[in-house]
């Protein structure tokens, strides 16, 4: 039938997977976005910075030390992760008790350093990274080929969103995180210790977007701008799901990466502008999001 | 509710007056015989890209300093203007003052759609909302064939303004220019002191407040952002006359920060400080030009401190010196203090 | 308007009675909302299992009281002592874990929480707390809610899953904010029994209300609060000889 409208499947089914290895990403980094802006009302305007570290971080130790994929997927996001817990702790925290729009701005100055000054020391064309081995290669499905290694990545980005997903939504931890974003100062009237439990989430949300970095490196070059084209369609996905909406992030981001393929295949002018589109859509009719909630804030 | 506001304490000297000519402060007459005289010192170039950027910032701060809206998409008015103007001129051979014209009407128009979408929402949704928009325009800059894409519309000429002025010769160029930035900022001062503008201060300062007073602040939000986005939309028309180029750099996410940057230096909320903030980058950037520095991490060094220890920007800091200056010599100035 | 004069009582008259261990002290508290200097030296005292009630009209500082000794407000001065430690300078979740339980008005329920987890929210900070199904005996109203969503309760069910939270943790000495506001009567009487029992078995209670009928149902000691001072006294026995009084500061 696809054939009819000169489609065939191997085309479309290549583009799904793409979408959907996309979408993943885009789940990982709203994600990591919406910990952030949830209990710190702030978006982390570095997070596609981050992300870019994250890939960076994989091709150095890689070409610095010899350390490979593997020991990179817990090397980078750990590193990443002390890096925005001295961030929050020495520099984002003192402004807390100012509009939550100059914590915005000043990620943003973070990200134009962290980019500038990895574009001044590696140039802005891209560099290599290669897909480690045991992942090298395809399988093949009668109707399509799958590489492996995008398999593993949409897989690993999609578990992530599931665990943190359940670890906030499902344990203690979580319940502590999610009161907090409701109503702070109770909860340490309880004896919580709340700007822990703010740095904490802080670093996880730097680790999410590294760890997303750690495995776009094979796929994309490495290269000082990727997170910088990246974020700006996070964004536009974080504003359809609704902000600070867990669950909206990863089911947006999954949604819009397929649709994205999708437009791809019966349309591809559109693709670029397809997510775009959607948002000033869902903004005319729910600007909440998706799944934000219906409170003008 | 998240609006960036000036700190409580902000003087009124320069950010306010009363609404008569014979109250204009000397310091704007001073500063209107400096910029007449100025190209026999500086390259007018130079002084134009300032000029153009200046107004840029103007405009951006009529929304974030004195209706507390932070957008973070005004490029695409800046951008979207010089593309349309840029084509006017080019290719539809329009004289220069219409194919200003009507960039600006397109950068009008954009502002109501924009601006209609994303009022809906306040603070920080607002800006993501318009980030994401202009992101939007940015993107369909680089798709539709009329841009000329990565390359963008280049030898845009600059023709004869009015049939008489010669645009080609600087000095005349030059002072064009500064006769259309003097008429935009005084379109800010004007918007700013006048009872419009007084509610747009009384929706910064708290918004629920003013719709209790009966006030649709929704509309008023939405005027200013319309007027805000013509203004830019003015100053990304006129750089084009200058330029004769219109490219992406005008239009992107980059170009949104660093008028943020460049009103946050200044001073938010100040008639001032946009045009000192847009001087002091764009004389970074020259300067950073001939060196090998990335001006990326000039301008992102700058935000951070800014933001942690400067937020009241240059001519919020300096203002109170003026004050009293002005207190101890009581000139002609009738003051206005209608700082809310 | 209001005759009596705005004095501040007489800190010295804190320790004429002191019968029981103190548990809580103010001293000279003074707090500040900015510029706006809302209470004017403080003083009370609590003693172990006393329940003491904080009166006063709307805005008198009733729930800046205890807003200050949580620490929680911006600028503050004076001693603040429980159990023999100076609560002045401790990082604020310090204070709850002494054992001081916080129950904040409008009852301060988790909306993206269900009960259970509402329920089990604060970590327990002393052995001793209660014990679950001596929680349910309390409040049977929270049995089997374990999975609805905290704010899909009743206001009374809330109140009473406010209290039972804290009553979890080993918390001994308990701050309640306006407990009874916006109740149904048969609720009130609920909470009030509730109380009652808590005081039976030792804790004991610092009581914002607004309702003097509730708090003179179960309280030993009354402090009057008047825009941000302690104006009068009256043990549970001097209500009786001077309700005229008491009526003319809560205006009533």
């Amino acid at each position: 039938m696809l054939e009819q409208i000169g489609i065939s499947p191997t085309q479309l089914f290549g583009q799904l997977l793409l979408g959907f290895v996309n979408g993943s990403f885009y789940a990982v980094l709203s994600l990591g976005l919406a910990v952030i802006f949830g209990l710190l009302n702030i978006i982390n305007f570095a997070h596609g910075a981050i992300y870019m570290l994250g890939a960076f971080t994989a091709w150095l130790l890689l070409h610095w030390f010899g350390v490979g994929y593997g020991a990179a997927l817990i090397i980078a996001p750990l590193f990443l992760a002390i890096c925005g817990i001295l961030f929050e702790r020495t520099l984002l925290r003192r402004l807390y008790d100012v509009d939550h729009l100059y914590g915005l701005l000043l990620t943003l100055g973070m990200a134009l350093v962290l980019e500038g000054t990895l574009r001044w020391l590696f140039g802005s064309s891209g560099n290599p990274y290669p897909v480690p081995e045991e992942l090298q290669g395809v399988w093949r499905l009668g109707f399509m080929v799958l590489p492996k290694y995008r398999v593993w990545v949409g897989g690993a980005a999609l578990t992530l969103c599931l665990v943190t997903w359940l670890a906030i939504e499902r344990t203690r931890l979580g319940a502590w995180l999610r009161a907090a974003t409701e109503d702070p100062m109770l909860v340490q009237n309880f004896g919580i210790n709340v700007p822990f439990l703010v740095t904490a989430t802080f670093a996880l949300g730097v680790a999410l977007a590294g760890i997303a970095g750690v495995l776009a490196a094979p796929i994309y070059q490495v290269n000082a701008m990727m997170g910088s084209n990246l974020i700006i369609i996070v964004f536009a996905v974080v504003v359809i799901g609704g902000m600070g909406s867990i669950v909206g992030s990863i089911v947006t981001g999954v949604t819009l990466g397929l649709v994205e393929g999708l437009t791809k295949v019966f349309y591809p002018p559109a693709s670029d502008i397809v997510i775009f589109v959607i948002m000033a859509i869902v903004l005319l009719v729910k600007p909440s999001g998706l799944f934000g909630k219906d409170i003008h804030s | 509710m998240s609006n960036i506001s000036p700190p409580p304490s902000m003087p009124s000297v320069l950010a306010a007056g009363p609404a008569r000519f014979e109250g204009v402060p000397r310091i704007w007459l001073l500063f209107l015989l400096l910029a007449a005289c100025a190209p026999w010192v500086l390259y007018p170039i130079f002084l134009m890209k300032l000029l153009c950027f200046a107004l840029f910032a103007c405009a951006f701060n009529l929304l974030l300093g004195y209706t507390g809206l932070l957008s973070f998409g005004h490029a695409a008015f800046f951008g979207g203007a010089a593309y349309i103007t840029a084509h006017a001129a080019k290719v539809w051979n329009f004289p220069p003052e219409v194919a200003v014209l009507v960039g600006t009407a397109f950068a009008a128009l954009l502002g109501v759609v924009i601006g209609a979408l994303a009022i809906r929402r306040q603070g920080i949704y607002f800006a993501m909302t318009t980030l994401a928009l202009a992101q939007m325009i940015s993107f369909l800059a680089l798709q539709l064939p009329f841009t000329g894409g990565e390359d963008g519309i280049q030898a845009v000429p600059r023709g004869m303004l009015l049939g008489v002025f010669d645009l080609e010769k600087p000095l005349v160029l030059y002072y064009v220019v500064l006769a259309v930035f003097v008429f935009g900022f005084f379109a800010v001062w004007r918007v700013v002191n006048s009872p419009f503008g007084h509610v747009l201060k009384a929706i910064r300062e708290n918004e629920p407040r003013a719709v209790s007073l009966g006030y649709h602040t929704v509309r008023y939000k939405l005027v200013v952002f319309v007027l805000s986005a013509a203004l830019a939309g003015l100053a990304g028309s006129v750089k084009i006359i200058v330029f004769q180029l219109a490219s992406l750099t005008d239009i992107t996410w980059h170009m949104s920060g660093t008028v943020v940057l460049m009103v946050l230096l200044g001073g938010v909320g100040t008639l001032a400080g946009p045009i000192v903030g847009a001087s002091i980058i764009i004389g970074m950037e020259h300067f950073l030009a001939g060196t090998s520095f990335p001006v990326d991490v000039a301008n992102g060094l700058l935000f951070m401190v800014c933001v942690l220890a400067f937020r009241r920007g240059i001519v919020g800091e300096l203002a109170p010196w003026f004050q009293r200056l002005r207190r101890r010599n009581p000139g002609s100035d009738t003051s206005g203090a209608t700082h809310g | 308007m209001r005759g009596s004069p705005k004095r501040t009582l007489d800190p010295n008259m804190l320790h004429s009675e002191a019968h029981e261990p103190t548990r809580l002290t103010l001293e000279d508290v003074h707090a500040w909302y900015g510029e706006s200097h809302v209470l004017h030296g403080v003083s009370l005292r609590i003693g172990s299992g006393q329940v003491v009630s904080l009166l006063g009209r709307n805005g008198a500082g009733k729930t800046t009281t205890l807003r200050a000794i949580m620490g929680v407000i911006g600028k503050q001065s004076g001693s603040i002592t429980f159990d023999g430690r100076q609560l002045n300078n401790m990082p604020r979740h310090r204070i709850p874990r002494l054992g001081i339980g916080y129950v904040p008005d409008e009852r301060g329920i988790f909306s993206s929480l269900t009960v259970d987890e509402n329920l089990m929210l604060p970590p327990v900070v002393q052995p001793g707390g209660m014990a679950l199904e001596e929680i349910y005996q309390l409040f049977p109203n929270l049995l089997g809610r374990g999975g609805t969503r905290g704010t899909r309760l009743s206001g009374g069910e809330q109140q009473m899953l406010s209290i039972a939270r804290i009553l979890r943790t080993g918390c001994n000495m308990i701050l309640l904010d306006e407990p009874s506001e916006g109740l149904a009567p048969a609720l009130i009487q609920q909470i009030g029994a509730a109380i009652r029992r808590l005081k039976t078995a030792g804790y004991t209670l610092l009581l914002v209300e607004q309702n003097f009928k509730f708090a003179a149902a179960i309280s030993d000691l009354h402090y009057v609060m008047e825009e941000g001072r302690i104006v009068d006294r009256f043990t549970s026995d001097e209500v009786g000889s001077n309700l005229s009084k008491l009526n003319s500061y809560l205006g009533i």
